[in-house]
């Protein structure tokens, strides 16, 4: 880690570039790397000032990776005062809290000058537009170069735009493929290869991917 | 004439020093000097390359969507066909992110087997990285053969411990699978009091060679801030002269109290990166003398980690090491289930390939293939 505190960086960050807001995102397990949350106006701008700082000096971009966080709904049991039959009493309910889906950019930086390292900072998309439509990220490949592959591979495996990428396509799917493999709610195109009946399991499959998109399976015959 | 895809045009405004078009050539996917199934489209005027993009998936199996849906430890086995190589490094480094995110602790004994394990992986993959890249230069076959008979050495060592000459899946989180057994330590000192004698003849072999310098001083040159800038790591960075090796800055495993140079080269040519993967060899004989002076017994797996039934705390984290290629990292995210929510390869070799245009233009198309056996990628972990 740096000499400095990520909450030391965090406000040196929004001192030095004007209008930037920065969240801290906490890591509760064991390794305590946590992470900074950088807005998109502004992601850039912070990305240099955190390469370029003399105190700072993270040159050197590691690891870029996607993250699909899907909609979730958090079940707790609260205590709450109710009237029930027809005095006060506390009771126990369940709560639920439902938090909208979000797709993420995760960059793992170190300092290769400075030797420390590392922090992470990660870029959010605001919701989680279903396909076709790509949610857009401002990339960092203008900063580090080491971003221009793994960005395209999260463009490929997770399906988010990188606004000011210099070359994005595919990298590891085939120019021609359609989906997004490394989301969760992803479904594989059903294989009849090795299944010449399909029955059970495939069959639900099948007919899941039928209701979810119908004109590409070829699979209406069989079902 | 092979068409590059619609996205790439060809490139515009240049214009040819010779008569003649400029030539798109597809090189691979089957290529005896990819090194698997790699393929890059050039562009070349005459001989010389004026665009090269490189195009991966061949191999692709989406080893991180296979990750998520399995558990901690059944990944275990899968990372050793990442590096294929190097399987050894790579249960390191997925076992030392599976420490961080549990926090377990390794047992001292395992720490000082790792540290022999990973500098034995280091000499066979060095020692068959540079016999390949002379393979690529057109030396066919014998200075390979060279380094693929003291891999068989130290592959045999592999196998004796592991029951696998490649596939080792040996390390566990918080240790390792099982002990070495009796007499295997000093099967290893037995070799590594001879390796010396065998980087003395291939360096002899390769050094004065005139044939291999004219292909490689000055070929592929990769500037320090480039080599920063694009995430370079490993050998190919140190080879630009940029004074970074895991081992010495993270510190993990037993190394900080190892004593060992870090090689640094002065040009970043191949003939750099040739030249450092020979000294890195050296240096890691040295860190095997220490090591190997004094093994101490005890325990080889930490008794809290319970590798079958593995649930880690919720959080994330990222691990790294100092692997043969590179900075080989694992980045996991946990939501306390036994399968983790993510999980990442950070491949050495995938990105190092990022600066393999810059490197290439204005080189000859025999070059290039000199230049790829530089960097010393393997498919498996490029296209995962």
């Amino acid at each position: 880690m740096a000499a400095e505190s990520l909450e030391q960086i965090k406000e040196r960050v929004e001192a030095a570039v004007p209008g930037a807001s920065l969240t801290l995102v906490p890591n509760p397990g064991p390794a305590a790397q946590d992470s900074l949350v950088l807005d998109h106006a502004h992601a850039v701008e912070v990305a240099t000032f955190l390469r370029d700082d003399p105190e700072l000096r993270f040159d050197y971009c590691s690891n870029v990776t996607g993250v699909d966080w899907l909609d979730r709904v958090e079940k707790r049991k609260v205590r709450v005062m109710r009237v029930v039959e027809g005095e006060e009493r506390e009771i126990s309910e369940m709560q639920e809290e439902r938090s909208a889906g979000y797709l993420e950019a995760v960059y793992h930086l170190y300092s290769m000058e400075k030797k420390h390292g590392p922090i992470v900072v990660r870029l959010r998309t605001e919701g989680r537009p279903g396909l076709p439509e790509l949610p857009t990220l401002p990339s960092l490949t203008p900063v580090w170069r080491a971003a221009e592959f793994q960005e395209r591979e999260i463009y490929d495996l997770f399906g988010i735009n990188f606004d000011g990428h210099p070359d994005q396509r595919r990298i590891l799917m085939w120019d021609e493929f359609e989906d997004h493999p490394m989301r969760k709610d992803y479904s594989p195109p059903d294989d009849y290869e090795y299944e010449p009946t399909p029955h059970d399991a495939v069959l639900e499959r099948a007919k899941e991917n039928l209701s979810r998109r119908p004109d590409k399976d070829g699979c209406e015959s069989i079902v | 004439m092979i068409s590059m895809n619609d996205t790439m045009p060809p490139p515009e405004g240049m214009t040819s020093k010779l008569e003649g078009d400029i030539l798109e050539v597809s090189m691979g996917p089957q290529h005896p000097s990819t090194h698997g199934v790699f393929r890059m489209n050039v562009a070349v005027d005459g001989e010389i390359v004026v665009k090269l993009k490189p195009v991966f998936g061949y191999l692709h199996r989406n080893h991180e969507k296979i990750g998520e849906n399995v558990t901690y430890l059944s990944s275990m086995p899968y990372t050793d066909r990442l590096d294929y190589f190097c399987s050894m490094t790579n249960n390191w480094a997925y076992a030392l992110t599976v420490e961080k995110l549990a926090g377990l602790e390794v047992p001292e004994r395992a720490e000082y087997l790792r540290v022999i394990l990973a500098e034995l992986t280091r000499l066979q993959n060095h020692a068959s990285g540079v016999g390949f890249l002379i393979s690529d230069m057109g030396a066919w076959g014998t200075p390979l053969m060279y380094a693929f008979r003291e891999r068989e050495k130290l592959l045999d060592l592999f196998e004796a411990l592991a029951g696998s000459r490649m596939m080792c899946n040996f390390m566990r989180f918080g240790g390792l699978r099982c002990d070495a057994p009796p007499g295997w330590l000093d099967r290893v000192r037995k070799l590594v009091a001879e390796f010396p004698a065998f980087i003395d003849e291939f360096e002899a072999l390769l050094a004065g060679n005139e044939i291999l310098m004219a292909r490689s001083y000055g070929i592929g040159v990769v500037s320090p801030e480039l080599a920063v800038s694009a995430g370079i790591s490993g050998p190919m960075l140190r080879a630009s002269g940029v004074n970074y090796d895991i081992r010495k800055v993270d510190g993990y495993g037993l190394y900080p109290q190892l004593k060992f140079r870090v090689p640094l080269g002065d040009h970043g040519d191949c003939a750099d990166r040739m030249m450092i993967r020979i000294l890195e060899m050296r240096e890691s004989i040295a860190i095997l003398n220490q090591v190997l002076e004094d093994v101490p017994e005890g325990p080889i797996l930490d008794p809290k980690s319970k590798p079958r039934n593995f649930k880690p705390p919720e959080g994330e984290a990222y691990g790294r090491i100092e692997a043969p290629k590179g900075e080989l990292g694992f980045y996991l995210i946990s939501d306390k289930k036994a399968e983790p929510y993510r999980y990442r390869v950070r491949p050495p070799s995938f990105i190092n390939l990022t600066v393999l245009e810059d490197m290439c233009l204005g080189h000859t198309i025999a070059d290039v293939m000199v230049i790829l056996g530089s960097v010393d990628i393997v498919l498996g972990e490029v296209d995962r």
